[in-house]
């Protein structure tokens, strides 16, 4: 990591950004005076939760603010002295992807599907095409660039559709095509921030490396602080549109002045374990999984082979009564096929689940409901588990009404949770669109309480939020289980996330458990491979480490 | 609703089109009161021009008045219109959701039955069932119903099988609801708006099918319809271009107007749009 700076000769120089809202909005700018720097060789982070105004400064810098959205004609943005603001469409597009390149959120979303990798990498060239080189040669360059990034046999990458790669493959793409013009700055708008722990490693290890080779400024816009630990030399940490605090990057992690700063550094998971002992084995475990075995089998093509994907293989767990256990793995581990399979919501191949002493497959309609009743679910996408046409205290109420519970009363008991999940009983009559993804969570948490269940489980239910607001509903579902006596089921890719909030944590590969421990154990002492692989891959490590080992 | 209410009273075309149909909703039901006789009656000399003797719109070979012939159609377009489509959308959201929610192999022989019916020419069928049927306006509404809800049934089935693996399905599944309330209460509400829109397109598609078959004479022998006052004016076109000229500028509107009120309700209720 470099921390060599030159302040007399900074690569960018914004100075004094407002980014004008058009009226109607909650506030008038999006970013308020705004003045930062990047040195060439140097990764500068711009760290704040969403609505900060992070990603509309990355897209003031290449001009793609949305329309209405305005630049304030005092600000000023230097690329080695040219002002950007001031530049006419034509000059603007010249300058991108040949001097300025970016890196967005969203690989699935950011790549053309129809067009074929190559096609998509080389026309960054063709379009910037200063050395007037011949097919055979952009070709040439391409395939050198997917190689550089990483990606195995670059010559059939650049053959492949899109939906051919994986997630972490086609942010490789991303960074290749973003690297083709040799960009003096890099813009990386929360890059690895929709992908798998391991994945995030290599981007985040990759990123740094062609920042070395090449000696570029990047601008990298994240809102995790474990990542910040990781890669960043400068750290500029925003709030409602305004610089908060701004610093190197051992400065900022090891002695923060601002209180949000420091607010922001705590909500990184696994500061503090909530968690508690595990609970005696007692006779009986809650919940029982045996030879659990999924298979998912798709319909390929007329003549194509089936395509087979083994979601659970031969799966054995059991759950104590008040025990939290944690299941983490990758996507495509089966960790969420696991926790539908218990919920029923998915048929298993064969195996037998028991809760409570009773088998849970096989049961009638009248049987599964009453099961139901003990067992809910939190779902990750807070955007997608309400329902959008339904009022909230409707949607907490149902579950009581459907067993018998007069309306006026489970309305009553609704504003009641409502109350207790921080949202207050007002929000009873309100529609699901009127709160942000955090409060839709606790809406969530809510609902699934309402019918005082024994085993709650929680599919992904912080992987959607930001970390400020993750540690507040860890926090909320670790008191909750406390005050209820709750046993939950927490599935997560995030191992953070599980130490601080399990007694117990399961590591699945490829629907297969590789090991079970307790998270200290498993952190200080892991097994398997794959768990340690995990491990390392956990962004922040080496900062945060003190606190995990404890 | 409020919501949606609001921005379709900002909706300049569905606006047009809102008003446009509002005053033909005014003309047929004012229609007895404006036209108190018989639109079959004589009331004037054959072929009167327009804005002659009396006559607004002129009379036909017959002596008829154009005017209470198109306001008296106006009735019988609209009627057809509304309940065909109401038929059509009972049976294709029922068909549609049946097939999407119970999916597998009942799922897919509905939508079987579906297609047979979306593989004969919609026409054809409707003139075939009414001129076996003998024409009466029951038996145009039937037919005109029973070549319109196949498009309904499979947008509904699609909606369905987007919707039912929504995650807030599944967490009210789990809640313990019962198939049919998660259909009517979950599912059915969100999958409401795209067919709503396909159901204020299929009123003027309806009406438009009927027209045509009261043209080819096909349609009630004792109602006075536009469709039938072109067709009984086709042979006078030369003679008395009145006669076909504003029953057809009727169908014309009232289409129009439907179409754009379809259209300024997808824009409105489509999420992604309306939110702008």
């Amino acid at each position: 990591m470099t921390t060599a700076t030159n302040p007399a000769a900074p690569l960018l120089s914004i100075q004094g950004l407002s980014i004008v809202l058009p009226s109607s909005g909650d506030r008038n700018y999006a970013v308020d005076r705004l003045s930062l720097d990047i040195a060439e060789n140097e990764i500068v982070c711009l760290v704040g939760e969403s609505g900060s105004g992070k990603s509309m400064t990355a897209h003031a810098i290449l001009g793609l603010l949305p329309p209405r959205v305005g630049i304030d004609k005092n600000s000023r943005i230097l690329l080695d002295g040219t002002d950007l603001t001031g530049l006419t469409p034509p000059q603007m597009r010249k300058l991108r992807g040949e001097r300025i390149s970016m890196v967005f959120q969203e690989p699935m979303s950011a790549l053309n599907p129809l067009q074929r990798i190559g096609a998509q990498v080389a026309e960054a060239l063709q379009l910037h095409n200063a050395e007037h080189l011949g097919a055979t040669a952009i070709e040439e360059r391409c395939i050198a660039i997917i190689d550089a990034v990483g990606l195995p046999s670059p010559r059939q990458i650049v053959r492949s559709y899109p939906f051919q790669l994986s997630g972490g493959q086609r942010q490789r793409v991303m960074i290749a095509m973003a690297l083709l013009n040799n960009p003096r700055l890099l813009l990386a708008d929360e890059p690895t921030t929709a992908l798998d722990v391991t994945t995030q490693r290599q981007i985040l290890d990759l990123i740094q490396k062609v920042q070395a080779e090449r000696k570029m400024g990047v601008l990298f816009i994240t809102h995790d602080f474990g990542v910040v630990a990781d890669i960043a030399d400068r750290v500029v940490v925003m709030r409602h549109g305004r610089v908060v605090e701004e610093g190197t990057r051992d400065a900022i992690l090891r002695n923060p002045q601002h209180e949000y700063t420091r607010a922001l550094i705590a909500a990184v998971p696994g500061r503090q374990a909530r968690s508690t002992a595990r609970p005696a084995a007692q006779a009986e475990p809650l919940l029982k999984i045996e030879q659990l075995k999924k298979t998912f089998v798709s319909k390929a093509g007329l003549f194509a082979p089936p395509r087979t994907v083994v979601a659970a293989d031969g799966i054995d767990l059991a759950i104590e009564e008040g025990e939290t256990v944690s299941v983490v793995g990758e996507s495509g581990s089966g960790k969420s096929t696991l926790g539908r399979m218990v919920m029923r919501l998915i048929e298993p191949d064969s195996g037998g689940i028991t809760f409570a002493g009773k088998p849970v497959l096989g049961q009638d309609a009248a049987a599964l409901r009453a099961y139901r009743r003990q067992v809910q679910i939190i779902f990750q996408d807070p955007f997608a588990s309400l329902n959008p046409r339904q009022k909230v205290g409707d949607a907490i109420a149902r579950g009581p009404m459907i067993y018998g519970t007069p309306r006026a009363e489970a309305l009553k008991a609704a504003a009641a949770l409502l109350d207790r999940v921080g949202l207050g009983a007002s929000a009873i009559d309100r529609f699901p669109h009127e709160f942000s993804g955090g409060q839709r969570q606790r809406i969530s948490i809510a609902r699934a309480l309402a019918l005082k269940p024994r085993l709650l489980i929680a599919d992904e239910a912080v992987s959607a939020l930001d970390v400020s607001i993750q540690a507040q509903v860890l926090a909320l579902l670790a008191e909750l289980k406390a005050e209820l006596n709750l046993t939950m089921m927490f599935i997560t890719h995030d191992l953070r996330v599980a130490a601080e909030i399990s007694n117990s944590v399961v590591v699945m590969q490829r629907g297969q458990i590789v090991e079970r421990g307790a998270p200290g154990q498993l952190f200080s002492n892991p097994q398997h491979a794959y768990t340690r692989t995990l491990l390392a891959a956990m962004p922040g490590l080496d900062f945060f480490e003190h606190r995990l080992a404890a | 609703m409020k919501q949606t209410l609001k921005s379709f009273l900002r909706h300049p075309s569905g606006m047009l089109g809102l008003v446009i149909l509002l005053a033909v909703i005014v003309l047929a039901a004012s229609a007895p009161f404006f036209f108190p006789g018989d639109p079959w009656d004589t009331v004037a000399a054959p072929f009167t021009p327009p804005q002659t003797e009396g006559m607004l719109l002129g009379s036909d070979s017959l002596g008829r008045d154009i005017a209470a012939g198109i306001a008296h159609g106006t009735r019988v377009s609209l009627m057809i219109g509304v309940t065909s489509t109401l038929v059509a959308l009972i049976i294709g959201v029922v068909v549609g959701s049946l097939s999407g929610y119970v999916g597998g192999r009942v799922g897919e022989w509905l939508m079987r039955f579906t297609e047979l019916f979306q593989t004969i020419p919609a026409f054809m069928l409707c003139i075939l069932l009414v001129a076996i049927l003998e024409p009466s306006i029951r038996t145009v509404v039937v037919a005109i119903a029973l070549v319109s809800w196949p498009q309904v049934a499979r947008l509904t089935r699609g909606e369905f099988l987007a919707l039912k693996e929504r995650e807030f399905v599944l967490a009210a599944r789990c809640q313990g609801e019962s198939p049919l309330s998660l259909i009517v209460r979950y599912i059915l509400p969100n999958a409401l708006s795209p067919i709503i829109v396909a159901g204020s397109l299929s009123i003027a598609s309806a009406i438009l099918i009927e027209s045509a078959l009261s043209f080819m004479g096909l349609g009630d022998p004792n109602l006075m319809s536009w469709g039938f006052m072109i067709g009984a004016a086709r042979t006078m076109l030369r003679q008395a271009w009145w006669m076909s000229f504003f029953p057809g500028i009727a169908i014309l509107l009232t289409v129009l107007a439907i179409n754009l009120v379809g259209e300024g309700l997808n824009d409105v209720l489509n999420p992604r749009i309306s939110r702008q």
